[in-house]
């Protein structure tokens, strides 16, 4: 009886926690809401009065709507490619051997420890020595590199859980080793390929410190754009734009839990 | 591993180019750590180390102080308060509270640096959310100063690394079959020496990732150190930024990166030696 108690005891302080450190998680958002509805320009808690003029600003604000586009072009050839690059790397290192495999996977997963700074840095410095343009192909490259990691590892992921006995039927069958690729492996990695597409995408379009050093004027992306604001101003425009990104993203995350099942694709599904 | 066919060689291709690409740029960081500034000017002037003795100077010694203590801060206060929420995730059976737990755990991982950065000004100005909360119960008189501190930039740091540390802690958590802890139980141990005894142990290649990663993400911090540290906390990523873009001392800022990346990889190296050494001490 006393056994069950501390039990219990325990299983509601645990709880507790619980519920105080997804407080803890909310709170700038909760506080962001709350303020993008101020009337005031300088923030006050509680607002002194409310209204939707921030919202209008937001979405009047050129550089945000500029920012919004280069982001955009960026982040869909930045994902797109890194996911064709890495489905072939993937494929190619879990199949078959080659010479400086181990090397080559190595410095391609060594932006997940390299400072985004630094890469930023010396893709910046190394145009420069060419004289070359800081153009998007530029910001593109840089945003492949910072992603290709992540894309790989959820490759790797359904690459494994993949049937690879599929495979070895179709060989025996008399199909080409690109023909088994073609027609089994790739179909097999849809999902697989999709989720590592999102997760890429997301992340090349949130970016931004290393696309404060590649970025100009014209390619600057959303998270650019909004570090200056942030600089210049004090009002709450940019608590508007968060609250709109906020809402976006929320959304996709909960149809993508809805739909794909975000446990599954994140990897963090419990053992039955 | 099969024979090898002539496709692959493809199929590696892009991807070497890429790496190549990466390879080079990295060697262009390194190149010009080793050049003379030129005030004024882009170009670089001749090979020289003076970069890196500069770097001795008390103001950038300050900046890798901070940088270290930050990371190590962070990691330690995002594991303490990301594994009970992992944990949650991982053991909850309710359908709904489980999205729940993890639409809200992970939501800010795709928000990005700047925009929760900025909520985090908005909660720790001197007019801001907590001021104004612990002002109106009565439990200050005055406004506490929070902006342009270490604390106040351990706090949004902590919050911006928690998501991802999350994620690696459910994966680790996620393979740990229950029965396990359920067998403790049933052979008598309460709940907090199962969890002591059997749990713990085996999730410690997930903290080990996650501290790992939160460290990492630290290092890499610019927005939240230079936006809510306001200058009075220089960190290794704020000090390039201002040498690169305000005083366009390129060799500088690339001797500083150089030196942070010996750093970063010197740290990790530690801790993944402190870890093996742990393991054994487990008896794994």
């Amino acid at each position: 009886m006393t056994r069950s108690n501390r039990d219990r005891w325990f299983g509601h302080a645990g709880r507790l926690l619980v519920g105080l450190i997804l407080l803890f998680v909310l709170l700038p958002t909760l506080v962001v809401i709350i303020s993008s509805f101020s009337s005031t320009s300088v923030l006050f808690f509680p607002p002194k009065g409310w209204s939707l003029r921030w919202f209008e600003r937001a979405l009047a604000y050129d550089d945000f709507r500029k920012g919004f586009y280069a982001g955009l072009i960026v982040t869909a050839w930045a994902s797109s490619l890194a996911v064709v690059i890495g489905t072939m790397l993937a494929i190619a290192i879990h199949r078959f051997d080659f010479r400086f495999k181990r090397l080559l996977e190595g410095v391609l997963l060594s932006p997940l420890f390299i400072p985004h700074f630094t890469i930023g840095l010396g893709l910046l410095m190394l145009v420069a020595q060419l004289d070359l343009g800081r153009g998007y192909a530029l910001v593109i490259f840089c945003h492949i590199l910072l992603v290709l990691p992540f894309v790989l590892r959820s490759l790797y992921v359904s690459l494994h859980n993949l049937e690879q006995r599929i495979e070895l039927a179709a060989a025996s069958l008399g199909a080409s080793p690109l023909r088994v690729v073609w027609t089994i492996t790739v179909p097999l990695m849809i999902p697989g390929l999709f989720g590592g597409w999102l997760f890429a995408a997301i992340l090349s379009f949130n970016e931004f410190t290393a696309s404060l050093f590649v970025t100009t004027q014209a390619t600057q992306t959303l998270p650019v754009a909004m570090y200056n604001y942030v600089r210049e101003f004090a009002d709450p425009t940019l608590a508007a734009l968060s609250v709109m990104y906020i809402a976006v993203t929320a959304t996709l995350l909960t149809l993508a839990n809805r739909f794909l099942g975000l446990g599954r694709v994140l990897n963090v599904e419990g053992a039955r | 591993m099969t024979r090898r066919p002539a496709f692959v060689l493809w199929f590696v291709l892009p991807s070497a180019l890429t790496a190549i690409g990466l390879t080079i740029a990295m060697l262009t960081v390194l190149q010009y750590s080793v050049r003379a500034y030129v005030p004024g000017s882009l170009d670089v002037g001749g090979f020289t180390l003076d970069n890196f003795q500069d770097l001795l100077k008390s103001l950038y010694a300050q900046a890798f102080f901070n940088t270290v203590s930050l990371s190590f801060k962070t990691a330690l206060f995002g594991l303490l308060l990301s594994y009970p929420l992992a944990y949650a995730l991982v053991r909850t059976r309710t359908g709904w509270l489980k999205s729940s737990i993890l639409i809200i755990a992970i939501t800010p991982l795709f928000l990005g640096e700047v925009v929760r950065t900025y909520s985090w000004i908005i909660v720790l100005g001197s007019s801001g959310f907590l001021n104004s909360l612990l002002l109106a119960m009565g439990v200050i008189d005055t406004p506490l100063q929070l902006m342009f501190t270490q604390t106040g930039v351990v706090l949004a740091l902590v919050h911006v690394t928690m998501p991802i540390m999350v994620l690696m802690l459910a994966t680790g958590l996620s393979h740990i079959d229950p029965a396990y802890e359920k067998a403790a139980t049933s052979l008598g141990a309460g709940p907090i020496r199962a969890f002591l005894t059997v749990t713990l142990p085996l999730s410690l290649p997930g903290i080990v990732a996650s501290l790992t990663t939160a460290f990492a993400w630290t290092f890499s911090a610019f927005a939240t150190p230079q936006l809510i540290g306001g200058g009075k906390v220089s960190t290794i990523a704020t000090l390039v930024y201002q040498l690169g873009f305000s005083s366009l001392n390129f060799p500088f800022a690339a001797a500083l990166s150089v030196a942070g990346l010996v750093l970063t990889i010197l740290l990790l190296t530690a801790l993944k030696r402190m870890t093996r050494s742990l393991n054994t001490v487990g008896g794994h």
